[in-house]
């Protein structure tokens, strides 16, 4: 158990369902391992993934993100990926031009048979995270008055993974 | 000018080519001007122009209240009539809906306004009718036309947070930035629905963030850069540092200016396989 001064990040994934979810539940019925930091949030396409989902889940108290989907050419829908693409590319800019860092939010493709990559990624976006520390910047703006967390706020200390091994 | 115009309104009033003229008119001081809704001939003396003409007349486009008016003339400097490309672009107008009065403009605000430094569209790029000069418009570099965002993009990180939460602190919500843009016509906006909750409406810096980086997000490859949004802004927040990085990106990554060439395809409604990701791992 991690004692109160380690940190553990707090890492949501946006996972399209057809490649990068099927890939990390690949990992796993591989038995391979990752760090349990991660909440991953099943989507049908990466196409479908406003980018408010990804400031509320900052505003939730995310410290890092992880978007992730099929390859360009593989969508399952055609072109859902490419249309997020020509988004991020705009969007990843305005969050670090606001002064979020860039590890913060990343975003990867990842194939339904590339269990492997998912490991890989999500241990080096977590690891990235871990190293920045918690997004104190954006959970002070989530207090609501000077009492400290408001409504909706989940404690930083506490990284529930599942016990399966 | 001034001249040339009433005598444009009066015509296209009288020969029923149009049933209102928007157009600007005498504000309350010399140093103001107010928009004014011509809808008979013989008012067309209120019609003025000058450079304390600032708003873009566009927005009118998307109000009810104006819009019941039936066919406009409008009154369109070079960067307002940009916003007439993007709306055409979206399908909110048709072309044969509007006529378009277009003037040539040297500059507009006093102080100058920051749009106009970097201005390479002096003679708007569609019009029916030009008033003033035909004068010869060329592109400026990608780099003059972003100067403004150097000092902030060299910030740090550390600074870009301090520097734009002081700022979004300041927003008390009061929708005037949204209300007054051409290209915010969705009937109900995001940060008004409620199931679920998006953006949480109280000025609460919370809520502020994801509605600054919303509002500005839904631009992103649209706004033509007429800093409406931030003239209205009650707490001055610098609302088009935003729109023009925006903006910055979208012509880098895209190699397009919204309202610029009519030709070009929208920007966020299309994607080329070719498109940067350097940033996808
Ligand atoms: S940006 Fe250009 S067209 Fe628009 S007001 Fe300024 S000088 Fe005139
Ligand atoms: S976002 Fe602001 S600058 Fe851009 S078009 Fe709308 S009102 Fe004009
Ligand atoms: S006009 Fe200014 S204060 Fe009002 S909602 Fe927009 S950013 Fe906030």
């Amino acid at each position: 158990m991690s004692n109160e001064t380690t940190f553990e990040p707090r890492i949501v994934a946006f996972l399209c369902n057809w490649c990068t979810y099927a890939g990390a539940d690949l990992a796993g019925t591989g038995r391979k391992q990752y760090q349990a930091n991660v909440r991953i949030i099943k989507l049908p396409c990466t196409g479908g993934i406003d980018p408010l989902f990804l400031i509320k889940a900052f505003e939730r108290g995310a410290d890092g993100i992880l978007v992730s989907g099929c390859h360009p050419g593989d969508c399952h829908y055609n072109s859902g990926n490419y249309h997020a693409r020509r988004r991020w590319n705009v969007f990843k800019p305005l969050l670090e031009f606001c002064g979020i860092n860039p590890d913060r939010i990343q975003f990867s493709w990842i194939s339904a048979a590339e269990g492997g990559k998912w490991v890989e990624t999500i241990n080096s976006v977590i690891d990235a995270v871990r190293v920045l520390g918690p997004f104190e910047g954006y959970q002070k703006i989530n207090a609501i008055g000077p009492e400290g967390p408001g409504e909706g706020f989940a404690p930083s200390s506490d990284t529930t993974g599942c016990e399966c091994k | 000018m001034i001249e040339a115009l009433r005598k444009k309104a009066e015509e296209l009033l009288k020969n029923k080519t149009v049933s209102v003229v928007f157009g600007y008119g005498e504000g309350s001081t010399p140093e103001r001007t107010r928009p004014v809704f011509i809808t008979k001939p013989e008012e067309v003396n209120k019609l003025t122009w000058n450079k304390y003409c600032v708003y873009n007349l566009t927005t009118y486009l998307k109000r009810q209240e104006t819009r019941k008016l039936g066919k406009p003339a409008i009154v369109v400097k070079g960067c307002d009539a940009r916003t007439l490309i993007v709306l055409m672009k979206e399908s909110q107008i048709k072309r044969e809906d509007v006529y378009i009065l277009g003037v040539s403009c040297d500059g507009v605000g006093d102080p100058l306004a920051e749009k106009c430094k970097a201005c390479d569209v002096h003679t708007p790029r569609i019009y029916d009718d030009l008033i003033g000069e035909k004068g010869e418009n060329k592109e400026l570099p990608f780099d003059e036309r972003y100067a403004e965002l150097d000092e902030y993009e060299n910030l740090s990180e550390k600074e870009k947070w301090e520097f734009w939460q002081k700022q979004f602190e300041k927003c008390i919500k009061c929708y005037a930035c949204s209300n007054i843009c051409p290209l915010c016509f969705c009937d109900r906006c995001i940060v008004e629905k409620n199931q679920p909750q998006w953006i949480d409406p109280s000025a609460h810096a919370r809520g502020n963030l994801s509605w600054n980086v919303t509002r500005a997000y839904h631009l992103a490859g649209r706004c033509i850069n007429c800093e409406e949004c931030q003239r209205v802004c009650p707490v001055d927040i610098p609302l088009n540092l935003l729109n023009k990085k925006l903006a910055k990106e979208a012509e880098k990554n895209f190699n397009y200016r919204p309202g610029y060439n009519i030709d070009d395809e929208l920007a966020m409604s299309t994607y080329n396989e070719k498109d940067n990701q350097d940033f996808v791992r």
